[in-house]
């Protein structure tokens, strides 16, 4: 059981801490989409099946392959990647500072007092879930229904671009 | 250690590494990853709390965690539009150089 829990974490954060330090945006995306399957693959180590299935749906399927749109429509040329003095500075200090933040959730993680008991798996079954969404949660859901649709309105105007902007970017 | 330890262990790591990533590179959509990173990290917080304690609703972590992928979803969409008005205005996507407020 832990041994499998070692085996997702290691390969998530090895994914991930690779996805940030290529210089290849292709490889990035790639990598992290699978960061994105190991932890559908925790959250159903965990028990939570819709919600593995909702991950693996919503990031490796969804936000991966528009994320790879991104990347092929926005490049141009070698120089975006060209790292300087200012860069390495400005990546030691975000290495500090990351170093310094897992410090300090670690040590605050390995202190506390959250041995807790042995638990039976919680089985929470799909129809129990649409019953708590239609439920208690409808507001929650009809609330996040309209963000996402304000959401998508939103990035199809922004990304479609102001027009009388287009003439002078055309040359 | 105890399990839920080992996956909060986890999730701060996985944190602090979307932190970094999002501090220390200047491609905007790499930046945008490391936020990802960061809401999945916030995630797997939610179920391994909904995993190991008794809970009175038993449904609680995992609707959190659907409604914390729908609005990551919606920022994902923004974020990428962003970046693509982006580099239409200044035709690269560095963070250093959107430096205008006006379009």
């Amino acid at each position: 059981m832990t041994a499998a829990l070692a085996l997702i974490a290691l390969l998530t954060i090895g994914t991930a801490v690779a996805a940030m330090s290529r210089r290849s945006l292709l490889n990035s995306v790639l990598l992290l989409a699978g960061s994105w399957v190991g932890i559908a693959a925790f959250f159903l180590w965990a028990g939570a099946e819709f919600a593995a299935f909702a991950q693996a749906l919503i990031y490796v399927g969804a936000i991966s392959m528009a994320l790879l749109f991104a990347v092929l429509l926005t490049r141009r040329s070698r120089e975006d990647f060209a790292p300087g003095p200012a860069v390495r500075s400005r990546a030691l200090y975000a290495m500090l500072a990351g170093a310094a933040l897992a410090g300090v959730l670690l040590a605050a993680v390995a202190r506390g007092s959250l041995a807790v008991a042995p638990s039976p798996v919680p089985v929470v079954t799909v129809r129990q879930l649409g019953r708590q969404l239609m439920g208690p949660h409808a507001a929650s859901l009809l609330v996040t229904g309209v963000l996402l649709t304000v959401a998508l309105i939103g990035a199809v105007v922004v990304a479609a671009g102001g027009g009388p902007e287009k003439p002078e970017d055309a040359p | 250690m105890s399990p839920l330890q080992l996956c909060l262990a986890f999730s701060s790591v996985l944190f602090a590494v979307g932190l970094t990533g999002a501090l220390a590179r200047s491609n905007s959509i790499l930046v945008l990853l490391g936020i990802e990173l960061m809401l999945n990290a916030a995630n797997l917080n939610f179920i391994a709390f909904w995993r190991y304690s008794p809970s009175h609703s038993p449904a609680t972590g995992v609707i959190f965690v659907i409604f914390a992928i729908a609005v990551a979803a919606a920022e994902a969409a923004v974020g990428l539009a962003l970046i693509i008005s982006i580099y239409r205005h200044q035709s690269n996507i560095r963070l250093q150089e959107a430096t205008r407020l006006k379009g």
